[in-house]
């Protein structure tokens, strides 16, 4: 419920945001409004961001169960998108059974290992993973510019992108993307409904779940009562990898084909925001996964409505729905007068 | 010929430390205050922007950076309240101070310049020349006298170690963080302003580069004590110089290795292998 005021009130704040800079709310909204539904295309491109950030959303949350920030989304899926391109594009004499598992896997264990590398230098060496998740976002975006525009670029292209992969690693008989004619939503969205439900079942119904979420609550706790705290924070930073390098099926097998320096639309960060929204619920995921894909694609067709309004207008709305949830979210309604305990009294500080 | 690259790649370091001394002394602030700091990327940037756009209107380069201090100090008061205020989760809304950071440079420099890239250049004459190294040895000194030497350096340490402490005595633990997050907006927005004031001669977009990062690490890897992040940040500043320095000169290595070497260093540099450091007991504790 908080969640709920905490975005509508963000809302608001963009409404009056975009009012100061010449827009009327009607306009606002409206331009978003057809920006996001107007038509089937346009639907199928909201559906295709949506998809994406249900990967990142779903990344970010399962590292925040284990009481980790995965800021690396953004790095992570950028790996599993070059791994991909570069298999595509180098690889197409692979038989078609093989070349699947080429393409599809490669770039979630690539992914994996990014996420990995920040697991285990914060579990043996004690860094901060946020920090850590950051310079390998750097990292991984200065490793994905060079090979694109050394070993794979597109000679026939003036922009800044890898040549096509081969359509040997096409989704085959894509019917979602039939549905949407040409836009670029495709298999993936049931591939990240399916994972929603399932992590969802995995957090809450198994004892695996448990133990993330034990060591997230309180790992010092989780560690007496016989948890592997440190081998759990390394698989969920490892597997959160994983889930940001799934953005590469829908990215670079299902749709786009090819490797766009700057394609990511702030996935990754967009994705701490889906995480927060939905409360770290899985199956929440997939509506604030959702409300995001709207914003990201209206705010793209504000850039052309309006004359202020920029598609940096995404972030903005990010932004303040990020700081307005978790604001609603630490206000206490109703207070009820009571002498304070005494380890309130402490945090009260 | 090489006493020359060497000459260059020394100069090269200690301009580029000099953005990165101010931005870690403000995220030292606010973190030896018991807060911590992930957003000093945002304010650098919006240092930045604030730094070029007054300078260029106003002609004059002190009231760019003081505006550069208003702007910053201003997001670090929005920090203040949801983390102080509220008491919400501070790596969380650090983030999300960062995005909002990112997105409103854009959204500024299109009412102001009606473009969304970089702002129009400041003529040289009003650029910052050696004012910067007067500057930042000035803060340096004014904060290392001020940590090791004052009282209110204690009282600022103390609000990061024992805050019940400080409480006990009958100040406001409150008051000290704000007061203390207010300062570190400022400085690391002068760190910005000499970005696009100093450094270059007008805002370009995301021009920080994950300085304001680098400069956090720098802090973590200077064990949050005054002197050895400004040692640190003269090495990550070093690292920042010889990429430059090898991608200027044509060499075997790839440029993309040499510009990661930075954020390489950064990752080794924290993950201790130089020995480990200790946080403020209370950082991060609401």
């Amino acid at each position: 419920m908080k969640s709920l005021a905490g975005l509508l009130f963000g809302i608001l704040i963009c409404i009056l945001l975009a009012n100061f800079a010449g827009e009327s709310a009607i306009n606002f909204i409206r331009t978003i409004g057809l920006s996001a539904f107007g038509s089937k295309y346009d639907l199928g491109l909201t559906l295709f961001y949506t998809t994406a950030f249900i990967f990142t959303g779903l990344s970010v949350c399962w590292s925040f169960h284990a009481g980790l920030f995965n800021i690396g989304a953004e790095g992570q899926l950028t790996i599993a998108c070059i791994t991909a391109a570069y298999i595509g594009t180098m690889m197409p004499g692979l038989g078609s059974g093989t070349s699947m598992l080429f393409i599809f896997i490669i770039p979630l264990l690539l992914a994996a290992v990014w996420g990995g590398i920040a697991g285990w230098l914060k579990v043996k060496k004690g860094s901060h993973e946020v920090i850590i998740t950051m310079m390998l976002n750097f990292i991984a975006a200065a490793i994905a510019n060079w090979i694109t525009l050394e070993k794979i670029k597109n000679p026939d292209s003036q922009n800044p992108e890898s040549r096509p992969i081969s359509d040997a690693f096409y989704f085959s008989n894509d019917f979602i993307q039939n549905y949407f004619t040409d836009s670029p939503v495709n298999f993936s969205i049931l591939i990240a409904v399916v994972l929603c439900f399932l992590l969802y079942y995995i957090l809450n119904y198994t004892t695996y779940g448990f133990k993330l979420k034990a060591t997230g609550k309180n790992a010092k706790t989780a560690q007496w009562s016989g948890i592997l705290t440190q081998r759990i924070q390394l698989q969920a930073l490892t597997f959160s990898g994983l889930l940001a390098g799934f953005v590469a099926w829908n990215e670079i097998v299902g749709s786009i084909h090819k490797f766009r320096l700057g394609f990511s639309a702030d996935y990754g960060f967009v994705g701490i925001a889906v995480a927060l929204l939905s409360r770290n619920n899985p199956i929440l995921i997939l509506p604030s996964a959702f409300l995001f894909g709207v914003l990201q694609k209206g705010a793209s067709d504000l850039d052309i409505e309006t004359e202020f309004i920029t598609r940096d207008f995404a972030r903005i709305m990010e932004a303040i729905i990020i700081l307005s949830v978790i604001g609603f979210s630490m206000i206490k309604f109703n207070k009820k007068k009571s002498l304070p305990k005494s380890s309130e009294i402490k945090n009260d500080l | 010929m090489t006493f020359e690259i060497l000459q260059s790649l020394f100069l090269a370091t200690v301009r580029g430390s000099l953005p990165l001394i101010l931005v870690a002394f403000a995220g030292l602030i606010s973190e030896r205050s018991g807060v911590i700091q992930i957003a000093l990327e945002g304010f650098m940037l919006i240092g930045a922007l604030a730094a070029a756009i007054v300078t260029f209107q106003s002609h004059s380069p002190t009231l760019g950076i003081l505006s550069a201090m208003l702007a910053s100090a201003a997001f670090a008061g929005i920090y203040a309240f949801f983390v102080l205020n509220l008491k919400a989760d501070q790596i969380v809304s650090g983030t999300g101070i960062n995005i909002l950071s990112f997105g409103m440079a854009p959204f500024i420099t299109k009412l102001v310049f009606d473009s969304t890239g970089s702002t129009p250049s400041i003529d040289i004459d009003f650029k910052l020349h050696n004012s910067t190294y007067l500057i930042t040895l000035s803060v340096a000194a004014v904060l290392v006298y001020f940590f090791h030497f004052t009282r209110l350096g204690l009282i600022l340490q103390f609000s990061g170690e024992k805050p019940e402490v400080l409480k006990s005595h009958g100040f406001s633990i409150l008051k000290v963080r704000w007061i203390s997050l207010l300062i570190c907006g400022a400085l690391a927005g002068i760190g910005g302003s000499f970005l696009s004031t100093a450094m270059a001669s007008n805002y370009s977009p995301q021009m920080t580069a994950g300085r304001g990062f680098i400069a956090l690490a720098a802090l973590i890897f200077g064990r949050w004590k005054p002197i050895p992040t400004i040692l640190s940040c003269l090495l990550f500043s070093f690292a920042d110089a010889l990429q430059m320095t090898l991608q200027g000169n044509q060499s075997f290595i790839p440029v993309a290795f040499i510009q990661i070497l930075p954020y390489l260093i950064t990752i080794v540099a924290l993950a201790g292998f130089f020995g480990h450091s200790r946080a403020p007991k209370s950082l991060g504790q609401k």
